[in-house]
């Protein structure tokens, strides 16, 4: 479970103290990162020549609660599209600061990826450039991927939003007033 | 003559497209930005569709899951379960019989065709051409009565198994491949005549919602959108998975990476496809279509009825679940729309820790601003119908 490739040789080597552990397990080559300098990592993973893992395929995240410490874990899979290599990175994250560092700058299409972990598992990344709720609603209460989060549990009615100034909104509140005024002339003859 | 020209005062007009819109097939909304007619921004929002697919996933059995997989992409089900049914036996270390991989290639590939004629007649239809939509999705018909007579569903057809396959195929199957092939080449001949020089079409698909190859790498598309930009990937030939490698089949690639290159891509994917299923049809060999392992496999019904052992056999599996061992691992496959992934933690017990699906729709529709800034409001139409979005996988 724990032998090591040279490939992960390589990265223990490059990233020296950042590397907190290296495991190949049913063939998959995972490294645990550090999240202090984790962008930086990632980019080394990126850019150097020898390894190029250009293409991040996913980016999820695990709640190991009450199982492992630190509770969280944000898993990233990388691929070398030359290469033909996967890798996956994993990045434990501890409860009471579930933040990691964003990877926007270096793949844009991480945005909506992680947007996702912050919707479903409440795990902010620094420096996001819009991190609202992705799949879910603004109003929804707590994350429902984190394990502590009952399967059942019920959320609150939201209020209709009021959607002002829009020219759908304009034109029905001119035809109401419209209606009301016809109605109330009939009403009054 | 001198003519005075006043510049009009240019108001930026923010719109609504959707959720519900006739011309975005899926429940999606597009908040616009737009100068006129042209879309200066566009924020995609999803999640309409959402019904908690990870959470479900974590609360049954490790085979309770395949029907929740049918219901992700659902013009290719058939994918989804196989890529399911791969994960989990990668996550256990074991490989199913021959018979079964080939079964397994001809099931995706026939739901690849699904997906593909369902998404270009359906573009095909939005922008007028209304008779390759009735084309296509005659040919698609076609391939939905093979599926029922395999699965005996057309849609949630939960036809895989972990370690196996529901059951082999029915004994007219080949036939039935040969006769349907040819009629859905005819048509897609049709189509190719009403299409490749049809000039509606053509003005509507070439270069709109063009995506450049640094772009769609970083925004991490796959499928026949990146193909559709010249990059050459394809999971079948990258990472080959079941008996993609001893099967002869190329991966189409485009050059400009706009919508009439992904159609391009898809049509002849449609032929590699049938190709891959004649290929497969001619070497499957004989042979059981699950493994010999009483752990993952249920005892047959007469020794369910008839001894105490084969009763228990059953109940402690259906009761259960299959025992899966601790670990996590993360298995791709090329579903319809580009790479589908399966990154699957267990802790042991019978029921999955975490299910996560790379949904390659929810990437794509990320992108989906990059493809359509600068265009038409109209151009929104074919771009979406080429990205071909499908709300159960995108929203899960």
């Amino acid at each position: 479970m724990s032998e090591t490739s040279p490939n992960l040789q390589y990265i223990q080597e490059k990233l020296g103290e950042k590397v907190l552990e290296t495991l190949v397990s049913q063939g998959d080559e995972i490294v645990i990162l550090d999240r202090r300098g984790m962008r930086e990592s990632f980019r080394f993973l990126k850019e150097d020549v020898k390894l190029a893992f250009d293409f991040l395929s996913d980016i999820t995240a695990v709640d190991y609660w009450k199982k492992k410490e630190p509770r969280f874990e944000v898993v990233y899979q990388l691929l070398s599209l030359h290469g033909r290599r996967r890798l996956r990175v994993r990045i434990p994250v501890p409860e009471n600061d579930p933040t990691v560092e964003s990877l926007t700058p270096l793949w844009r299409g991480a945005n909506f990826m992680e947007r996702e972990v912050w919707d479903l598992f409440g795990i902010r990344f620094t420096d996001h450039p819009d991190l609202r709720r992705v799949l879910l609603y603004d109003e929804f209460q707590g994350h429902p991927l984190r394990k502590d989060y009952p399967v059942n549990l019920w959320q609150p009615r939201v209020p209709e939003r009021k959607v002002e100034g829009t020219f759908v909104d304009e034109r029905s509140r001119n035809k109401l007033l419209l209606l009301k005024q016809i109605l109330g002339n009939k009403a009054q003859s | 003559m001198k003519v005075e020209s006043k510049e009009l005062p240019v108001e930026i007009m923010e719109l609504q497209m959707g959720p519900s819109h006739p011309a975005t097939h899926g429940t999606i909304k597009f908040n616009l930005k737009l100068e006129g007619e042209k879309v200066l921004d566009c924020d995609v929002e999803v999640g309409y569709l959402h019904r908690g697919f990870d959470k479900s996933c974590e609360q049954v059995t490790w085979t309770q899951v395949i029907p929740y997989t049918d219901r992700l992409n659902y013009a290719s089900p058939l994918i989804n379960n196989v890529g399911y049914a791969l994960a989990v036996e990668k996550l256990i270390g074991v490989e199913t019989p021959p018979r079964c991989q080939f079964i397994r290639v001809i099931a995706s590939e026939l739901s690849r065709i699904y997906d593909h004629l369902t998404c270009c007649g359906m573009s095909a239809s939005e922008l007028g051409a209304i008779t390759v939509g009735f084309y296509m999705i005659e040919a698609r018909e076609m391939i939905a009565r093979i599926v029922e007579a395999l699965t005996g569903a057309r849609l949630t057809v939960t036809y895989a198994r972990i370690g196996g396959v529901k059951h082999d195929l029915t004994p007219d199957f080949a036939e039935q491949i040969a006769r349907t092939f040819k009629t859905i080449r005819k048509l897609l001949n049709d189509c190719d005549h009403l299409l490749s020089r049809n000039r509606i079409f053509i003005d509507r698909m070439s270069n709109v919602g063009v995506i450049s190859q640094e772009t769609a790498l970083s925004y991490s598309l796959t499928g026949p959108i990146l193909r559709a930009t010249g990059v050459n990937y394809d999971v079948r030939k990258a990472f080959p998975y079941l008996v993609y490698d001893q099967l002869d089949f190329e991966v189409p690639l485009g050059s400009k990476g706009d919508n009439y290159d992904r159609f391009v891509c898809r049509i002849q994917e449609i032929e590699q496809s049938m190709r891959i299923v004649e290929q497969a049809l001619e070497k499957l060999p004989v042979g059981p279509v699950w493994i010999d392992d009483p752990r993952f496999v249920l005892p047959e019904k007469e020794k369910v009825y008839n001894s105490i052992e084969g009763l228990m056999h059953h109940f402690k599996i259906i009761m259960e679940g299959i025992h899966v061992p601790p670990g996590e691992t993360y298995f791709a496959v090329e579903g319809g729309n580009g790479e589908l992934g399966f990154y699957i933690v267990s802790d042991g017990g019978g029921k999955p820790y975490r299910i996560r699906v790379r949904p390659p729709c929810f990437i794509a529709m990320g992108a989906f601003h990059e493809m359509i800034k600068g265009y038409m409001v109209a151009d929104i139409v074919p771009t979406f119908g080429m990205v071909n979005m499908i709300g159960g996988e995108c929203d899960r």
